[in-house]
């Protein structure tokens, strides 16, 4: 990618997005130093394996225990938040969140929001649908910042900026900021933190994300280094968070495990400089803090997950960036060729749910399979199970019930459905395999030198003189 | 992965429990052994060394003539219905009580810990699934853990790489048995390569589906094996083994990776104990 | 239906028929390995603190004023926000009208919206209380009051804390349980662990993002 930001990636065009990235020295030199970083902090924060493989464990346990009683949790959030306060909004879509988050800016006239770092408001293209009708979100994260000052989208969930190097920053600053030309990153963080001050106080209504919204006590939990995220839920008169309807837990104790491994396995850290825990508004007594909180609940497609056993273990996500980390698809081609919001491995498995199969048809193919991601999840998402069932949810015939899915069958094809009959039929009978085996390996000096894609990196591969059944035949006998 | 029997479908999943370490069986009398369908045709003599291995460990080997693929590629591609047809009918030639062993640590995988999640609604299957992936080891699991085989080499000194298939390296350990037979050659020296536990990009129709990336990821891997001062590049999986030879080849590389159980054969024929039979 | 109805009766109706996962909450792992002697804790607390550039002193009940006064003077700063009709505010009053040290102090005594401006550029230090801190990790609990708001740990580049030894507690889970967090949180609950930060330009740390450029906590081994 260059340093010209171009129109935002797109999933269904997967393919060509994955091409253009791996034609991209900069950007693969880019990827492959900071996951090697990432992987290596993380590392270092679990000496014992033990105890990660128990705490692993301990994280699915509580994660799936509250998603075994996710409709009672949220109703109890619900209540506590008013109880404390706060005004808690329900959307089924990023349509209904949107109207919600503007309904809240009218009814304060406001022009003008700071935003912390926020995964589901980039779900709600919240920047976007508020800039069409004149406020201003302004991202106060560092690496938000700047992909937004190229008018980009994350490239991380964790890590937004991580696809650019101090240099191309440090242009980016020098055009958009008219500062100096420095690549030095202290100086760099300066200027954002300078660009960046004033915006906190001036700003109408702050807008979060939520890691984990506590049901016991009505609870918002917010992880963050910057302070960013302190500021936005702080100085302005107005907080809204927006969530998704999986991130809540049942009791205030269940986030010590969850806390710890989220911190550890997203960026290596014991814990983040701030864990900032929101139980309401500013109280008549007090001199800080918004007058109001709002909590938008939102689903944009979690209750499709949910509805089935297995893919409703997607909702155990904590949105850590660790399988992202981790994965080798990922590190070569980088965030935004998938053209989603959340990118890499979790991406793959969580997004066909919002947008449908058919929208991200490329995605769950795009997987080796090699199940690193799954190895590292700190709740125990078994992803490339996962992949694979959502590649059977696409070769699935498309109306054949019960519909799983939005957008099954979006890779359905006669044809392709017939060579695996073919292949079945193939592989159940033990004649035909031998006899077909027997034809392929006699006929190897016709095997063609280009065959399909395989060949473009490789020498096309060729079968032996005789088979295994027939060389252990001789040696053992029939059997 | 595996759900209580008495729990719905809908129910809420959580992760099976913490396995301990593998408790091995005394050296048996048989074996079978499942010769995978990219062996059977790219890699059959690699096949017939492990055959060999395992006889020259006093162990009768059956190979059922009846055996095809374990499932994999239609299971991973989304074909349920047809890899569980496949599977199906690998099951009944292994009903036995002697062990099966695989030179290939993917599809010993397969049968180790996928067949449960195929036939997971099939509870009298079920049973027969579960006594297998009791009884299923890769090969160099199998010969270290299970045979406690003492290898002398017979071979000059050498540098070695060893590549393990990821899925069979995180479901069945396989780089652990590879490096500690390996350890046991005396004149070979195992070279780590750079990114050692990434993937090579095979991954089945991945490799043909994604092109792109996947030859990256197979180019990246020649690279490091290229880099590692290895003279020597084993592996105990052939998809891994046909990617990575297939790029070496392409890029006019002498080097290529040999399937474990060859190399295992080689260096030590001249100097094994037990003998040939 | 509102769009609440409709979210829950799908996620009702999902889990038609299955049971809720018990709760079988592991004290022991979020707990022993995180333990420390007594002895131990505030060392344990300082490493992890100095690990992510948390400056810490030992100090006692009656001595902590002038190491306040000294870490100011060593970095030029001649004025301090207090909370001052907090204790150790108070006591902070008292010691610098009593020695009569070159310091102007700054009371948060009226509503942020009365003084933002002077709040985010012209109040370079400031000084608060904890709750505790958490030895594992390296963390100060802060329960903002009215007396002491949460913006007096957040907005002045240079952030000073004071820290009662025995209120170091082994981890998260012992603190939490000690002070019984799950019976009511207040508005807003802290844990700081260093000066803020960022690693978000090539993956390089810098210290100093949006909160505080540096955190000194004082820690009083007689309290």
């Amino acid at each position: 990618m260059s340093d010209v930001a171009h129109a935002p990636a797109q999933p269904i065009a997967f393919k060509r997005n994955a091409r253009e990235a791996l034609a991209d020295p900069q950007l693969r030199r880019n990827f492959r130093g900071a996951m090697d970083f990432l992987m290596d902090k993380r590392r270092s924060q679990f000496p014992d394996g033990d105890e990660l493989e128990r705490l692993r464990a301990f994280g699915n346990r509580v994660r799936a225990r509250a998603l075994s009683k996710l409709p009672e949790l949220l109703e109890r959030l619900d209540a506590r938040l008013s109880r404390n306060g706060v005004k808690v909004h329900w959307a089924e879509t990023v349509d209904e969140a949107n109207a919600i988050v503007h309904r809240i800016v009218e009814q304060h006239a406001a022009k003008k929001i700071i935003k912390g770092k926020s995964m589901v408001s980039e779900e709600m293209e919240m920047n976007h649908y508020l800039g069409d009708r004149g406020v201003d979100c302004l991202e106060s994260d560092m690496g938000e910042f700047i992909v937004q000052l190229r008018a980009e989208k994350p490239a991380h969930i964790i890590m937004p900026a991580i696809h650019l190097n101090a240099g191309q920053v440090a242009q980016l600053f020098h055009d958009k900021l008219e500062v100096d030309y420095t690549e030095d990153v202290d100086r760099l963080i300066q200027i954002g933190r300078e660009t960046l001050r004033r915006n906190f106080f001036e700003a109408d209504i702050g807008v979060s994300g939520v890691n984990f919204a506590i049901a016991e006590t009505g609870t918002l939990l917010l992880v963050e280094n910057e302070g960013n995220g302190r500021m936005s839920t702080t100085v302005p008169p107005v907080h809204i968070a927006v969530t998704g309807i999986e991130k809540v837990v049942e009791n205030l104790r269940d986030v010590i495990p969850l806390l710890s491994l989220l911190t550890r396995s997203a960026t290596g850290q014991a814990i983040t400089t701030y864990v900032n825990m929101i139980s309401g508004p500013r109280k008549a007594d007090e001199l800080d803090g918004p007058q109001e909180v709002h909590l938008v609940l939102l689903d944009n497609g979690r209750s499709q997950a949910f509805a089935d056993g297995e893919l409703r273990q997607t909702l155990n996500c904590i949105r850590c960036g660790a399988c992202m980390n981790h994965c080798p698809v990922y590190t070569r081609i980088g965030g935004h060729a998938y053209g989603t919001v959340y990118p890499g491995p979790i991406g793959k498995i969580v997004t066909p749910h919002m947008l449908g199969l058919d929208a991200t048809r490329d995605l769950p193919t795009a997987s080796s399979m090699c199940g690193a991601c799954g190895e590292v999840c700190p709740v125990k998402i078994p992803i490339p199970s996962l992949l694979r069932r959502l590649r059977e949810e696409a070769v699935r015939a498309p109306a054949a019930a019960p519909q799983h899915v939005r957008g099954q069958g979006a890779k359905y094809s006669r044809k392709e459905t017939m060579v695996w009959k073919a292949w079945r039929t193939l592989n159940t009978s033990p004649a035909l395999y031998r006899a077909a085996l027997y034809a392929g390996t006699r006929l190897r000096a016709l095997m063609p030198a280009h065959i399909g894609p395989w060949t473009d990196h490789r020498s096309a591969p060729k079968p032996a003189a005789r088979t295994l059944h027939e060389l252990a035949r001789e040696h053992l006998g029939d059997q | 992965m595996n759900r209580p029997s008495s729990q719905p479908a809908n129910a809420t999943r959580v992760a099976p429990p913490l396995e301990g370490p593998r408790v091995y069986p005394a050296r048996p009398s048989d074996v079978y052994l499942f010769g995978t369908c990219v062996l059977d045709v790219f890699f059959p003599s690699a096949g017939m060394d492990a055959i060999r291995l395992l006889e020259r460990e006093g162990i009768r080997v059956h190979f059922p003539q009846a055996q095809s693929c374990c499932g994999q590629p239609a299971y991973t591609s989304g074909y349920t219905e047809e890899a569980r047809a496949v599977a199906r009918a690998q099951l009944a030639l292994f009903a036995g009580e002697w062990p099966l062993v695989v030179p290939s640590g993917s599809c010993a995988g397969m049968f180790r810990h996928h067949y449960r999640e195929l036939f997971r609604d099939e509870p009298e299957t079920l049973a027969l699934v579960e006594a297998l992936a009791e009884r299923t080891f890769e090969l160099a699991e199998f010969l270290l853990e299970v045979c406690k085989v003492r290898l002398e080499d017979g071979g000059a000194p050498v540098k070695v790489a060893l590549h393990t298939s990821c899925s069979a390296r995180r479901e069945m350990g396989t780089h652990l048995h590879g490096r500690a037979l390996l350890a046991q050659l005396s004149g070979v020296e195992r070279v780590d390569h750079d990114h050692e536990s990434e993937c090579c990009g095979f991954g089945g129709s991945f490799s043909v589906r994604m092109p792109d990336i996947s030859g990256a990821m197979v180019r990246d891997k020649a690279a490091a094996l290229k880099g590692s001062g290895a003279a020597e590049v084993v592996s105990a999986d052939c998809g891994c083994l046909l990617n990575i030879n297939g790029c070496l080849e392409k890029q006019g590389d002498a080097l290529r990776g040999e399937h474990l159980a060859s190399f295992l054969l080689r260096r030590t024929s001249a100097a094994s104990r037990g003998g040939a039979k | 239906m509102n769009a609440k109805e409709r979210i829950l009766g799908k996620l009702r109706g999902s889990l038609q028929g299955t049971t809720p996962i018990v709760d079988d909450y592991d004290i022991e792992l979020l707990n022993e390995p995180w333990r420390y002697p007594p002895a131990e804790r505030v060392a344990r607390l300082r490493q992890m603190l100095g690990a992510v550039h948390g400056e810490s002193q030992l100090s006692s009940t009656t001595g902590w004023p002038m190491q306040v006064i000294e870490a100011l003077a060593q970095r030029n700063i001649g004025e301090l926000l207090i909370a001052p009709t907090t204790p150790h505010g108070q006591q902070f009053a008292d010691f610098v009208a009593r020695t009569g040290a070159p310091l102007r102090l700054k009371a948060y005594d009226r509503p942020v919206e009365e003084w933002k401006d002077e709040l985010f550029f012209r109040t370079p230090a400031s000084l608060t209380g904890t709750l505790g801190g958490i030895a594992a990790t390296g963390s100060l609990v802060l329960w903002p009051t009215p007396q002491e708001p949460r913006l007096m740990s957040l907005v002045p580049p240079l952030h000073m804390a004071l820290l009662k030894a025995s209120e170091v507690l082994d981890n998260l889970y012992q603190f939490m349980h000690a002070h019984r967090w799950a019976d009511g949180m207040p508005t807003n609950a802290l844990l700081v662990s260093g000066p803020s930060k960022t690693a978000d330009i090539q993956q390089t740390l810098a210290y100093g993002a949006h909160g505080p450029k540096e955190l000194l906590v004082l820690i009083l081994e007689d309290a």
